[in-house]
């Protein structure tokens, strides 16, 4: 094997062009926080499972420990470090700060671009699907509670109002309960 | 992860070059990346296949669709003429993985996943599916997650799609291509059971490349299907059971039924007989009932995993009395 086998890759990384020579084998997030210096996005897992890696790849979330950087020539990435505007804050970073949405804050750089990503999908409808659409991203403190809130007031959703109110009672997602 | 040498391919013939010379092609990469970190695969070359153009969702032959094996699971969900006309489908891919994964992970990808038994994934541990002839500690070990229908003495792995599921019950058609020619491939015929090829997990040879999955007409289903899937979170886990159902009904009188599982064999489960014995009958609890136990016919367990047998009974008929309120009902009840 090759042991030596670079590719040159562009990336346009929270809105600046920056290029890189890479192995195949590393990965978006291990380039993030190695070679671009931005280590802002954090390693939970490596494994896809705890989110904490969540980037925007072309405005879309995705893991970025789960995609090798080198099949990303030319795209655009926003990590969290991209999200605010200088000194001002993104509003689901102050939302965040308001609702108290966080303990020890190692999860939340995947926190803040899943809800990015969620809100710009433009699926989620009640605090049940946010909560259903932010399941990717784990929180071992436990604060889904106010993270959930935090997404839901940016939204501007009513968080009083839940999803299967009406003609049957809410189940908290167990389909047999 | 091991080195590995990287190419890309800009069409279709390029790719199948690759793979004919024994490169693995990368999509979505989130099932290949994680087993390569894992140790357990291990390719010297990957394709990445990603530029091939084969991500359009369109009409199909006979009043179907045509999803691209390069379309992704959350483009696919999300697609208003899949949700409109193929709710089940809509429904199960939306069960799996994350928002993030299925971003990424594609339809051929979906398919083609790997097994997430935990004998399979520990390279410390002997696996017949990893390393045929080692042996199969799970039938003894931890299989609570595991198989109760179709196992052989080798392999008790369970197939981790949701997906896959409800395109078992959809009686989709998956569409392949490789340097020597093209093939369509029944879903029924996709996938396998292990028998004593367990490392074997679908019916796709070496070189060939899914471009395309075919769904049939099936408007008929529309108004009437559920998935339901059963695990041990509210999110974000891989199936106990799941079951996707679907039911073409006159009133109460079930003209027609469609039964797939998930979680319980080495591939979408289903029994046309079981789906046969619904036929003329009343859409009620006692026909459900009968149904689910021709499905389950011959089901075993192994120790962790014995009460799939209950629960999977229980999920079939509570599917299939959700699919018979409706399909509305039954989205409002998966969350």
């Amino acid at each position: 094997m090759e042991q030596l086998q670079q590719h040159p890759i562009r990336l346009r990384i929270n809105g600046q062009d920056r290029e890189f020579t890479v192995q195949p084998w590393v990965t978006l997030l291990d380039l993030l926080r190695e070679r671009a210096e931005l280590t802002g996005t954090k390693k939970g897992c490596d494994q896809g499972q705890c989110g904490a890696c969540t980037v925007l790849l072309d405005g879309k979330r995705v893991n970025s420990c789960l995609t090798l950087a080198v099949m990303h020539d030319g795209r655009e990435v926003t990590t969290v470090e991209g999200l605010a505007n200088g000194e001002e804050l993104h509003e689901l970073q102050q939302a965040f700060i308001d609702c108290d949405a966080f303990q020890c804050g190692y999860c939340t750089p995947g926190q803040l671009c899943s809800a990015a990503g969620l809100i710009a999908e433009g699926e989620a409808k009640s605090i049940d699907d946010v909560r259903e659409l932010m399941s990717g991203n784990v929180c071992r403190c436990g604060a889904y509670p106010q993270i959930t809130e935090a997404v839901v007031r940016v939204m501007g959703l009513d968080g009083s109002k839940r999803a299967g109110e009406g003609e049957k009672p809410f189940t908290t997602g167990a389909v047999l309960a | 992860m091991n080195p590995f040498n990287f190419t890309q391919a800009g069409d279709v013939d390029a790719a199948l070059k690759q793979l004919a010379a024994g490169a693995r092609p990368i999509a979505g990469g989130t099932n290949l990346i994680d087993l390569m970190k894992e140790g357990v695969m291990r390719p010297g070359e990957l394709v990445d296949i990603n530029g091939l153009e084969l991500d359009r969702i369109e009409d199909g032959p006979g009043k179907g669709m045509r999803l691209g094996a390069l379309a992704r699971n959350a483009d696919t969900a999300y697609h208003e003429t899949v949700r409109r006309r193929y709710p089940l489908l809509s429904s199960a891919i939306l069960a799996g993985a994350s928002p993030q994964l299925r971003n990424m992970a594609t339809n051929g990808g979906n398919l083609l996943q790997r097994t997430r038994c935990y004998y399979f994934y520990d390279v410390g541990t002997p696996c017949n599916k990893r390393e045929p002839g080692t042996g199969c500690p799970a039938k003894e070990g931890l299989n609570r997650q595991l198989a109760i229908l179709g196992t052989s003495e080798q392999c008790i792995a369970t197939h981790p799609s949701d997906m896959c599921v409800a395109l078992r019950a959809l009686d989709a058609v998956v569409h392949v291509q490789s340097s020597k020619g093209e093939r369509d491939i029944p879903f029924a015929d996709f996938h396998r059971l292990p028998g004593d090829r367990p490392d074997l997990d679908s019916t796709l040879e070496p070189g060939e490349l899914i471009t395309h999955i075919d769904l049939p007409d099936a408007d008929r289903f529309m108004a009437h299907s559920a998935y339901i899937k059963v695990r041990d979170r509210l999110s974000y886990a891989f199936a106990l059971v799941s079951v996707a159902a679907a039911l073409d009904l006159d009133g109460k009188t079930i003209r027609a039924a469609r039964i797939a599982l998930g979680g319980v064999a080495h591939k979408p489960w289903r029994v046309e007989e079981a789906e046969a014995a619904l036929e003329g009958k009343q859409a009620d609890e006692a026909a459900f009932g009968a149904a689910a136990d021709i499905l389950l016919r011959g089901a075993r367990g192994y120790g962790q995993n014995d009460f799939k047998l209950t629960l999977a009974r229980n999920a079939i008929v509570q599917a299939l009395t959700t699919a018979a309120r409706g399909t509305e009902y039954a989205k409002g009840e998966q969350r």
